[in-house]
């Protein structure tokens, strides 16, 4: 009787928001953006990249543009597209990094075990200068939650800098291989593990980790580049003294002003055990000195276990990236009941906002809303849902608050259905990129709902803290992913490409005015990013979530690159050999995936192609 | 009357046995000591075994027959947190599954148990001091139980949570598959 009510409130709930779709959340508490002021925003000009044959870290600069200028391959001219080269890594899990390519050679980091090629692209075929192997702790692959993935390397004054499964941070000779540092940055009987790419910015490495399913407490470090010596260490729970709240931290909101509220907005000493981890993308502003990290969900994910809002997770930070200080916060998901983790990248933009130019990060944030926030304050702009949402009803622009819908909230014991986005979100870590030539955010998504129910979770160090039983299941349309363009100014979706399974995978957008993504299903398209036209694509051997990236190869021509090899939370189902009658497995992505074994199988292998 | 009375007697004596006989689903052994208390003695992981190999028997495990311990080793796989690796139902995600036919480290019981208290390198923990032999027998029947390996009536029936597979009690039994058929040996699913 309970659950036909619910399922009435729910079908109800549906309806209704579907009927309203129209007068979208945050229409009217917005002033509209000036769409004609000055052109198009641009990419915040002190964090763009200088040399742009090159692809020097994975956001391709600090402003996590994405964006090359290179401009050889065309819309009209992708048909000729034909493989210049590939590479199999020999690992066969989850391929979410992109190469670099620095100096005419490429570098290409595997997950775990991690392992660093060098490819010499002046030579045909491009063949290996060498390979490093960090050997890390194979038992760190216990305490991965979704899958053994890495996200990529950085280069920075010689050097190869990345992060390991087991919570180590390398620093390779890019010449010659040869280990230059290797710093233990972490715990894996804590349950840490280190998956993102790292950054680099004056003369500091920063790294964060990974475990929010194990009730880690998240930090971001920063490490000297030169010798890998910790320089600070900030924690996202706990008191003001550790998260580096001090004199400097000025938060827009009223909610984030207040001592240890870090520790107060958690029962007892459940901060310690919180979450709010850094496995996602930083940014950085040269001009404003400020460094942008999220930081990930709240543990366990039974909410009841911890009342409060739970800060500082599933927010993001500024800090001073010389000593840590925290200069604002803002909670994307306060509380967050839903494993809506606040570490997706942030983009750098200049932009006219209410008729003055305004100092902006655009952020495609996993609760589906397209966030615009002044990046010297922390104050939302806009926040516009780009996918279905149900769990939320927007976003108060007065308080900064996301509007829960309270019909959704998970309970102890009882099944709470068709919650929209699901917990990996409208889109989870995979990077955007954006075109100034456009002015569109070029988002690779899921569209995904799901059911949960919150039971007790348990605290054992090193093992999984979650408490909550979910089945994730397709979204309105029956398409679980999408690639859209996202018009910034006018705040909609221009176009759209829906795909069958979540898009995992980066994207990278030109000046030739193309945009490039991969499937699960193992195609690598290249699309029309002012019609969202595919004027190419390419079956890759495994599904694709890696990232591409384009460079100027030694003989002058553009090149792109992408991984394949299947894996990551969505296909832990292929890689993990997860068994599919069981609906709850891979915290409930598999509910959702069990077609994907017979779509794609296994894979770690490098294209490239050129024309 | 007195041959009333015994005949009476004698016939409530028997139902009380017969009741007595129905009740008996399972013998409750509470405190089992393990066949080899020493954690480590008598497992073999390998199905290779170079020279003449020694027919392996399979340990009679003390709680097969138990749906007291193949519960309780339920609410252990679920309060350990070992259904956050190998999936609440045993469908694996971190883990390896443990609903299907597959055994990495070996599906006998001595197997389990010191694939438990050992753990394994890629990931799996070592359990050992964290838990009484009692506590990881009652996994091992657990453990056994998710691929249907046991009796149908001790088997765990439907649970209480929003319903992930088929309940343990109606799984077909996936029998591991083994190595030590004599060659010629057919086997059909």
């Amino acid at each position: 009787m309970a659950r036909g009510v619910a399922l009435v409130a729910a079908l109800a709930t549906l309806g209704c928001l579907k009927e309203s779709s129209d007068d979208r959340p945050t229409r009217e508490a917005v002033s509209a953006a000036s769409a004609s002021a000055s052109g198009l925003p641009v990419i915040a000009p002190a964090a763009t990249s200088a040399d742009d044959g090159q692809w020097t870290m994975p956001q391709k600069d600090y402003a996590n543009s994405r964006y090359s200028s290179l401009a050889e391959i065309t819309p009209e001219n992708a048909k000729n597209l034909k493989l210049a080269f590939t590479f199999s890594t020999g690992i066969l899990r989850g391929h979410e990094a992109g190469p670099l390519v620095v100096n005419n050679t490429m570098y290409v980091v595997t997950p775990f075990p991690n392992y660093l090629y060098a490819l010499d692209l002046t030579k045909e075929g491009a063949p290996m200068k060498w390979r490093y192997d960090p050997k890390p702790a194979a038992s760190a692959q216990g305490v991965a939650c979704c899958d053994v993935v890495n996200r990529g390397a950085v280069y920075y004054d010689g050097k190869i800098i990345y992060n390991t499964l087991d919570a180590h941070t390398v620093a390779v000779d890019a010449k010659d291989g040869h280990e230059v540092w290797n710093t233990k940055v972490g715990d894996i009987n804590l349950g840490e593990s280190v998956t993102m790419a790292p950054l680099v910015a004056k003369g500091k490495v920063f790294v964060g980790n990974s475990g929010g399913e194990f009730g880690v407490r998240g930090w971001i470090v920063a490490l000297d580049a030169g010798s890998g010596k910790i320089a600070w260490r900030a924690y996202n729970t706990g008191p003001d003294s550790e998260v580096k709240i001090g004199p400097q931290f000025k938060p827009f909101y009223d909610q984030d002003k207040g001592k240890d509220l870090g520790v107060k907005t958690w029962p007892g000493d459940a901060w310690r055990t919180g979450g709010a981890n850094v496995w996602g993308w930083l940014a950085y502003d040269p001009e404003l000195d400020l460094l942008y990290h999220g930081t990930g969900n709240p543990g366990p994910w039974n909410p009841e276990q911890r009342p409060g809002d739970n800060k500082w997770s599933s927010g993001i930070f500024a800090r001073r990236p010389d000593d840590g200080s925290a200069v604002w916060y803002y909670q994307w998901s306060y509380h967050d009941t839903f494993d809506y983790d606040g570490i997706n990248e942030q983009v750098l933009l200049d932009m006219q906002f209410g008729g003055r130019p305004r100092k902006v990060l655009v952020r495609a944030e996993r609760n589906g809303y397209v966030y615009v926030l002044d990046r010297q304050t922390g104050e939302v702009l806009s926040a516009t849902p780009f996918g279905f949402v149900n769990s939320s009803k927007g976003v108060d622009l007065k308080t900064g608050r996301l509007i829960y819908a309270t019909d959704k909230q998970p309970k102890l014991g009882e099944v709470t259905r068709n919650i929209c986005p699901s917990s990996p979100g409208m889109k989870d870590w995979q990077p955007t990129a954006y075109s100034p030539r456009t002015g569109y955010l070029y988002i690779p998504h899921q569209n995904l709902c799901m059911d949960h129910e919150a039971v007790e979770a348990n605290y054992i160090a090193g093992t999984p803290y979650v408490g909550m039983i979910a089945k994730f299941t397709s979204g309105p349309g029956g398409n679980r992913g999408v690639f859209q363009a996202w018009d910034i100014v006018n705040r909609k979706e221009v176009w759209s490409i829906p795909e069958k399974f979540p898009v995992w995978s980066g994207t990278l957008v030109t000046a030739g005015d193309v945009a490039f993504y991969g499937t699960m299903d193992g195609w690598f398209k290249v699309v029309n990013a002012k019609t969202g036209d595919v004027v190419w694509k390419f079956k890759t051997g495994s599904g694709i979530i890696g990232q591409p990236i384009t460079y100027k190869g030694p003989d002058g021509h553009q090149y792109v690159a992408i991984m394949d090899g299947v894996g990551g939370w969505s296909g832990a189902i292929v890689a993990g050999g997860i068994d599919p009658r069981d609906s709850t497995a891979a915290l409930g992505f598999v509910n959702a995936m069990k077609d994907l074994p017979a779509a794609t199988t296994k894979g770690g292998m490098l294209y490239v192609f050129s024309l | 009357m007195r041959f009333g009375r015994i005949s009476s007697l004698l016939l409530v004596t028997a139902l009380l046995s017969i009741a007595a006989a129905g009740c008996e689903r399972e013998e409750r052994r509470f405190r089992e000591v393990p066949p080899a208390a020493d954690q480590s003695t008598n497992v073999v992981q390998s199905d290779l075994q170079p020279g003449p190999s020694i027919v392996a028997t399979a340990t009679q495990h003390p709680y097969d027959d138990n749906a007291y311990a193949i519960a309780s080793g339920k609410r252990l796989y679920v309060q350990m947190n070992c259904a956050g690796c190998h999936g609440l139902a045993g469908g694996g995600s971190i883990g390896p599954p443990l609903l299907d036919d597959k055994w990495i480290y070996g599906s006998d019981p001595s197997n389990i148990f010191s694939t438990i208290v050992e753990g394994r390198p890629n990931g799996m923990p070592s359990w050992k001091g964290k838990l009484s032999n009692d506590q990881v027998w009652q996994l091992v029947a657990y453990v056994r139980d998710l691929s249907g390996l046991h009796r149908k009536d001790v088997r765990n029936s439907r649970g209480d949570n929003m319903a992930a597979v088929q309940d343990e009690q109606n799984r077909n039994r996936q029998t591991p598959r083994s190595s030590f058929e004599p060659p010629g040996s057919v086997t059909t699913p």
